[in-house]
């Protein structure tokens, strides 16, 4: 069966989710990026508004059940797990020991973004960036890189239909580069045609809107 | 009785006036705490609230602020400066006026509440504020009266619940404030009363002599009009015809979209050069001044307007009012007509131009209702509590209080009497920690209780709170401006939906000449003039407004006639052929017509529920067609009838109509529809939930910001009892109505439907089609449909063909 749209990146054979995780099936890697864990907390710790503490259990909730549904040996966070290094220290107990479920028997490795630059304390390998075969997982991708995974932009696309536009995370993808959705479940998106996302990506770059059955169009520019 | 002070009675003889009744009722009866005044436009409805006023403050003695006047409208507190001010100068009295929108600039902002001026002149918005000051109580101190202009108008929107919390709060100031309401004809002037009274205070109601009944009739032209359309431009010549035989004439429009069109249409047909302006709300605000000032010079002869010319500003001489399109609301006709006319005891002259036939018939409808006196309108509901909340927070700023002294104080405004202590403090505990069942915010409440009082936690966020004001839905626009160098000459405004979807070289209508977009800058869509004839899109999405059960009920009847002698040749005919093609709905027995169009299937039930009923009806039927396997992708509602689109053709609607399946999973249907999110977007920002979507927010794309449905979606899974969501079922039910009245209506049809299958659109399905308001369905077939869609760009593309070619084959299989 499919698990969701597959295509290949520097000869890497791999599985866009309708979810927004990315799954490399011949590593058994499953790496999802920008989950901004405990983002409610820092926006009210900001004087920002109380908004519903639930994004964190929903987050983890939908991440089990893609590690489950693929039986992931692997599991790459591709930065900004968390909304910032307060929000990773505030986590609740009960999705540390969560967390710590998901961990076992894997290998996890939390790769630095902006929001949280530094170790967050939980358990697996904390870092600046990695590489496995041809390609190198990093948070913001860098100009003229190749064989590059990211995220950072939470990329979203549209497709006009009749009478309607639909807007989704999208995954954006060239010869030389992939982008990630937003993973987390409180976070937007950054149109394709806004220009950082314009500039990084090739006139043939496509773009797979997620959802219940992913479906790959050109990338709206 | 309270006799006029001679220097009055000298200026009334000076201009040759005498005090008309209501005005010297008005002034015998200054000491009520609360009175309404009912009047016709042009009544000197203003003098009549501000004479006490002006009485009292004639001998110079009074400090501070005396009199604190509420307009919904900007420019109507303008317009009132203006006009007070004559009688103030020629009287020689020693008065301050002064007026405070969101216009004021804020040095003469700052000054008002150090020396607050004698009559201060102000918005529902603006007063909200100025209550969030610490200072508050200082800026009001003396405060004497209030008058509320337009308080119909206000008291149909939220904006008047916080008019009314707000005064309440004055009223603790000012325990002594007297109150005056000042209203044009209304259908139940006992319910407003209650709702600007102190609770439990009494309210007499005044009401003037309605003068002479108006001079209304339908504009008889020698061209048809078509079957649909909300154009009107097969009226042009005729209208331009009345134009000329009268001085100033106002010409209503019901949306923008249809202004700026006809507009267009009427400067192409204008020979004559006959100078016409046009006015509303989405133009820029130099230019609507210009139309403004213009008006009052007497400059112009007709003015194409919609809404915001709705009240009562004096702008001239207008001798005619002309309402293009039906009216869908009695009442809004009624007060339009006012317009004309502004002398009192003189009938208004009124014409209405239907658009399409369909509203010929309603046009008869609206006559006949105005003849028979009879006025629409929806009872008010309680108070909402997402205004409420709103009122705690502003409350917080102005300083520490005590929740059993805000609850008495909530209480006293006559929306809020019923508000129960519970309901209150679920919105005070929502206002403080968010109120989920989940206690997350502990250390970062918003309030803090200490030595007894609720307290902001952090005084910084109190500037978050007054930048979040208001209870104005407003719909993201962007501005639009000519192309130059340096920032071209600004035209007004589009919305942002309406925005994307425009590509570079489509042309469109604004302030009304046709530009062509050229692109986005900086946020601010940039044109071009553009020479064409015909724009290539409409102006401006749609907008919905109230429309009237009680029409509906009259174009019922009108339909089981035989034969039509009162109608229009043309219009006879065309319910004619609705009979041959298909039938005219019959009471007692529901119509059903199905019929393809535009690539989908089309359905339409004529239910005559109101639009209240047929849109919860279109809710029901699309949750039985998703589960049918119909496929259906959005509904449209007017009074009459719902309009539901899909991929598949309804063969058989006796299923669709099954009480017990539509009851099956309601619940959970209705939680997830677009009415529900719109509703609960509206009220989680006005409860202070989510925050107004900043300029700077928007200019950076909105990667951080997400979209508010997220938040219902987590809120409904994780915490289905929370107050904004309870909130939000309030709300949204105030556009539907119960299942139950649609389950007595299914009853009372049982199974006595007529089906129609067709090869395409019927006479009176016609306009249908061009309704604002659709509600889109999310299911299969939008999923089916993007799918599809995809392919066909990809494949247009070319990039399905070349690498990296994005393959969905699986040459690989994934293990389990």
């Amino acid at each position: 069966m499919n698990l969701g749209h597959n295509f290949t990146l520097f000869g890497a054979r791999l599985t866009a989710l309708g979810s927004g995780a990315l799954w490399w099936a011949e590593h058994r890697l499953l790496c999802v990026s920008d989950l901004h864990l405990g983002k409610s907390e820092r926006i009210a710790r900001c004087g920002g508004t109380p908004l519903p503490p639930y994004e964190s259990q929903d987050t983890l909730t939908r991440l089990a059940h893609d590690l489950e549904r693929c039986n992931a040996q692997t599991v790459v966070a591709l930065g900004d797990s968390f909304d910032d290094l307060g929000a990773a220290q505030a986590l609740p107990e009960a999705a540390r020991l969560w967390i710590a479920k998901l961990q076992a028997g894997r290998k996890w490795v939390w790769i630095e973004g902006n929001h949280d630059p530094g170790p967050v304390g939980l358990g697996g390998v904390h870092l600046g960036e990695i590489a496995c075969d041809a390609l190198t997982f990093r948070h913001i991708a860098q100009p003229g890189a190749q064989g590059e995974v990211s995220g950072h932009y939470h990329p979203k696309a549209s497709v006009s239909l009749k009478g309607r536009t639909i807007s989704r995370p999208a995954f954006i993808y060239d010869h030389a580069r992939l982008i990630l959705p937003a993973y987390g479940t409180y976070t937007g998106g950054l149109r394709t045609s806004s220009e950082p996302i314009r500039s990084l990506m090739s006139p043939q770059a496509c773009a797979i809107l997620t959802g219940p059955a992913p479906v790959v169009v050109p990338m709206p520019r | 009785m309270h006799i006029l002070p001679p220097q009055f009675t000298t200026w009334f003889d000076s201009k040759g006036w005498t005090v008309h009744p209501h005005q010297q009722a008005m002034l015998d009866r200054a000491d009520a705490p609360a009175l309404l005044l009912i009047a016709p436009t042009g009544g000197g409805k203003t003098l009549s609230g501000f004479l006490p006023t002006l009485v009292d403050l004639a001998d110079g003695d009074h400090k501070g602020m005396h009199t604190l006047y509420i307009s919904p409208l900007k420019a109507l507190a303008a317009d009132i400066k203006r006009n007070l001010t004559t009688p103030v100068t020629e009287m020689d009295l020693p008065i301050r006026i002064e007026d405070r929108t969101g216009d004021t600039s804020q040095t003469r902002k700052r000054r008002q509440r150090a020396d607050p001026p004698h009559i201060l002149l102000t918005t529902p918005e603006s007063l909200a504020l100025l209550t969030s000051y610490e200072d508050a109580p200082r800026m009001f101190k003396g405060l004497k009266r209030v008058v509320i202009d337009e308080i119909h108008a206000l008291a149909e929107s939220k904006r008047g619940d916080q008019l009314m919390l707000a005064l309440a709060r004055l009223q603790t100031l000012c325990p002594d404030l007297k109150r005056v309401g000042l209203s044009a004809t209304v259908e139940d002037p006992a319910a407003i009363a209650h709702f600007m009274a102190r609770h439990p205070d009494p309210c007499p109601i005044l009401l003037a002599d309605p003068g002479p009944p108006p001079d209304i009739q339908m504009l008889r032209t020698a061209e048809a009009p078509p079957w649909s359309g909300g154009g009107a431009a097969y009226a042009i010549p005729a209208v331009l015809d009345q134009i000329q035989q009268h001085k100033t004439t106002l010409i209503f429009h019901n949306t923008r979209a249809q202004a700026e069109i006809f507009f267009h249409n009427l400067w192409l047909a204008n020979d004559d050069s006959l100078p016409i302006g046009i006015h509303h709300g989405s133009l820029d605000r130099t230019q609507r001044e210009r139309v403004e000032a213009a008006m009052v010079r007497g400059d112009l002869r007709a003015i194409v307007c919609t809404g915001s010319l709705d009240l009562g500003i004096d702008w001239g001489d207008v001798d005619l009012v002309i309402q293009i399109g039906a009216p869908k609301n009695v009442k809004r006709l009624v007060q339009r007509i006012g317009r004309a006319n502004h002398r009192y005891n003189a009938p208004s002259k009124a014409l209405l131009v239907p658009a399409n036939r369909f509203e010929v018939v309603e046009c008869v409808a609206a006559l006949e209702a105005v003849l028979a006196g009879e006025l629409d309108g929806d009872p008010r509901g309680p108070g909402p509590r997402d205004v409420l909340c709103q009122h705690i927070l502003i409350t917080a700023c102005a300083g520490p209080f005590d929740a059993d002294t805000l609850f008495a104080e909530v209480t006293s405004a006559g929306a809020y009497a019923a508000l129960t202590r519970p309901e209150f403090d679920a919105c005070l505990d929502f206002c403080a920690t968010g109120g989920y069942a989940l206690r997350a915010y502990d250390k970062w409440q918003r309030l803090m209780l200490r030595d007894g009082l609720w307290t902001l936690r952090d005084p910084r966020s109190s500037q978050r709170i007054r930048m979040n004001i208001g209870t104005i839905q407003d719909t993201d626009t962007l501005k639009v401006r000519m192309k130059r160098n340096r920032g071209g000459k600004p035209l007004g405004e589009i919305e942002e939906a309406f925005a994307a979807t425009l590509t570079a070289g489509d042309t469109f209508l604004i302030g009304g000449q046709i530009v062509k977009y050229e692109g986005l800058r900086e946020m601010t869509v940039e044109v071009s003039r553009d020479s064409a004839k015909k724009p290539r899109i409409a102006s401006f999405m749609g907008t919905k407004f109230a429309t009237s059960t009680q029409l509906s009920e009259r174009v019922q009847r009108m339909f089981t006639q035989e034969s039509w002698p009162d109608l229009p040749e043309h219009t006879a005919q065309w319910l004619a052929l609705q009979r041959e093609v298909s039938q005219l709905p019959q009471p007692g027995r529901l119509l059903v017509e199905s019929f393809p169009h535009d690539g989908r299937a089309q359905t339409v039930i004529y239910g005559f529920a109101g639009r209240n009923g047929q849109q919860t009806l279109g809710l029901l039927l699309t949750k039985r067609m998703e589960e049918l396997g119909l496929n259906p992708l959005g509904f449209v509602a007017t009074d009459y009838a719902t309009l539901i689109w899909g991929l598949d053709p309804v063969q058989d609607p006796a299923p669709l109509f099954d009480p017990i399946a539509l009851h099956d999973g309601l619940d959970l249907w209705l939680a997830g529809n677009a009415v529900m999110k719109r509703t609960f977007r509206a009220s989680a920002t006005i409860a202070g939930l989510i925050e107004r979507n900043t300029p700077q927010a928007r200019k950076s794309g909105r990667q951080a910001t997400f979209s508010s449905d997220i938040l219902y979606d987590t809120l409904m899974k994780y915490d289905p009892d929370h107050l904004m969501l309870d909130i939000t079922r309030q709300e949204a039910l105030r556009g539907l109505v119960d299942f139950g009245r649609i389950e007595e209506m299914l009853s009372r049809i049982g199974s006595r439907i007529d089906h129609r299958v067709l090869d395409k659109v019927t006479p009176l399905s016609a306009p249908l089609f061009l309704e604002a308001g659709r509600v889109p369905v999310k299911g299969d077939a939008e999923e089916r449909l993007l799918a599809q869609e995809a392919a066909r760009l990809m494949e247009a593309s070319g990039l399905a063909n070349i690498t990296p070619a994005p393959s969905n084959t699986p040459r690989w299989r994934v293990g389990w």
